[in-house]
């Protein structure tokens, strides 16, 4: 099951220069947060920190809380503990492209020392289901390579791959960018089921994406947290004249 | 800024503006016909309907293209769902005044008598709603919309005092029914209009503030009108 995130008093850096500023937000468990905002806002750097990636970057630099759960994101939590419990798709499927579609989603649980192959088989095969790409791909699981599906298979090879090490949250950063019409109404009907299990943050830049599938909404405006509601609040009646000005297309 | 999506909203305004006119005006003739007995009024009303039923199916087809292309949300959003909706409201206008209009072409038929209810009194007021409910849109000032919903209960009693009025008059002098039971049923065609003024209202205010007043207007306004007599 999903577990809720609480953010608080959260500031991120890059070297000197601020891209966060004092943001505060609880994601609810088993719900979808979309977060959205013009480019450069913060939105993704702000995903970024709830998996413990913004650090990764030379001289970044993380202030604040993130609790995932009972877990204290940066205070005594390795970062190899933490993706464990948080997944994350990225805006471009990347799956590795060596490895046939079977290693692909086996991958996480490989590294992690998990070796039991009827194990290693259900997990491999519930993850492909959960991901909605079971069907497609059952009969060339070891002939076919990662690479060798179309795109929005590619991406929902990358969700089977984080949901089979089980987490409890998962992180989309613009999963649908590079993706068709059908492969993007295909991730969102995905998003909408995972939700029931776990615990959905997404980055979108396309505002209909975030009132199909979020139940909240955040607007990130240079750094900060603009306003946090429900979706439908947001697209509807928002309570800042700036999510106004964004959502209408008023912005800049 | 989206310039296109800009100008077709303005457009949809425009030509929800102008529909509100041409509803206005069938109001005021039909008034008019029934007060001076006129039958050339009664036909331009009957002529102008066509006119507004056309605009009305325009304003939908232009509202569902701008649906379907811009998406649009927030006060657009909502904007686009006042117009839809006072749309219908100023078609049906439309229709109470023509109702009117076939009303009064049957009473010119008959002797013209002495009933006890000012028509041109209710007119006055129902028009001034439908002119103010339309200035509450073109202004999007939800201040000048709240004063409409106020308006509607004194026209519920112009209405509920005609319906007394003119059944005691059936009562007393039969020979007067069929005039009489058209001024009522006119009375209560200018009480629709204002009914829909005040749907219009609700809808600027929806569109303005996002806030949903539907009913509770109807619910206060009840709560004043005190009860019919039956006779």
């Amino acid at each position: 099951m999903g577990v809720g995130i609480t953010v608080e008093h959260l500031n991120a850096f890059y070297a000197k220069t601020q891209a966060l500023f004092d943001v505060n937000i609880t994601v609810k468990a088993n719900h979808a947060t979309a977060l959205i905002g013009p480019s450069g806002c913060g939105k993704s750097t702000f995903i970024r920190c709830l998996n413990r990636m913004h650090e990764t970057i030379p001289e970044a630099r993380v202030e604040g809380s993130v609790h995932i759960g009972d877990l204290s994101v940066y205070n005594g939590t390795s970062a190899t503990q933490l993706r464990r419990r948080v997944g994350m798709v990225f805006q471009k499927p990347n799956p590795f492209p060596t490895m046939s579609i079977y290693d692909n989603v086996a991958a996480g649980l490989k590294l992690n020392g998990f070796r039991n192959h009827k194990q290693l088989d259900e997990v491999v095969q519930k993850s492909l289901h959960a991901s909605a790409l079971w069907d497609e791909v059952k009969d060339s699981l070891h002939k076919k390579s990662g690479a060798s599906l179309s795109g929005g298979q590619q991406q929902r090879l990358c969700i089977a791959r984080a949901l089979a090490v089980q987490p409890e949250v998962l992180l989309m950063d613009e999963p649908c960018s590079a993706l068709d019409p059908i492969s993007t109404g295909k991730i969102e009907e995905l998003i909408f089921q995972l939700k029931e299990q776990y615990t959905i943050v997404i980055v979108t830049h396309n505002m209909q994406q975030a009132a199909r599938v979020a139940e909240f909404t955040g607007f990130f405006l240079l750094g900060k947290m603009i306003e946090f509601d429900k979706t439908e609040k947001i697209f509807t009646n928002p309570s800042d004249k700036r999510t106004e000005d964004y959502v209408t297309g008023r912005f800049g | 800024m989206r310039t296109r999506f800009q100008q077709q909203m303005e457009d949809l305004r425009e030509k929800l503006l102008r529909m509100g006119g041409l509803a206005e005006l069938a109001v005021d003739r039909a008034c008019q016909a029934y007060t001076e007995r006129d039958l050339t009024r009664c036909q331009l009303v009957l002529e102008n309907e066509s006119l507004i039923n056309a605009a009305e199916r325009e304003i939908d087809e232009m509202a569902f293209d701008v649906l379907a292309t811009q998406q649009p949300a927030a006060t657009d959003l909502r904007f686009i769902l006042a117009v839809t909706k006072i749309n219908a409201d100023l078609e049906r206008v439309g229709d109470q005044a023509v109702n009117i209009a076939e009303r009064v072409m049957d009473l010119i038929e008959l002797p013209a008598v002495e009933l006890p209810v000012d028509i041109a009194r209710m007119a006055t007021a129902v028009s001034a709603m439908v002119r103010r409910a339309l200035e509450s849109f073109v202004e999007g000032k939800a201040e000048l919309a709240q004063a409409v919903l106020e308006m509607d209960h004194v026209v519920d009693r112009m209405r509920d005092e005609a319906f007394v009025m003119l059944v005691r008059k059936m009562n007393e002098e039969p020979q007067v029914t069929q005039q009489a039971l058209d001024a009522l049923l006119v009375a209560r065609n200018l009480e629709r209009v204002a009914d829909h003024a005040t749907n219009i209202s609700e809808d600027v205010i929806f569109w303005v503030l996002g806030a949903d007043v539907r009913h509770h207007a109807q619910a206060a306004s009840a709560a004043r009108r005190p009860e019919r007599r039956e006779q």
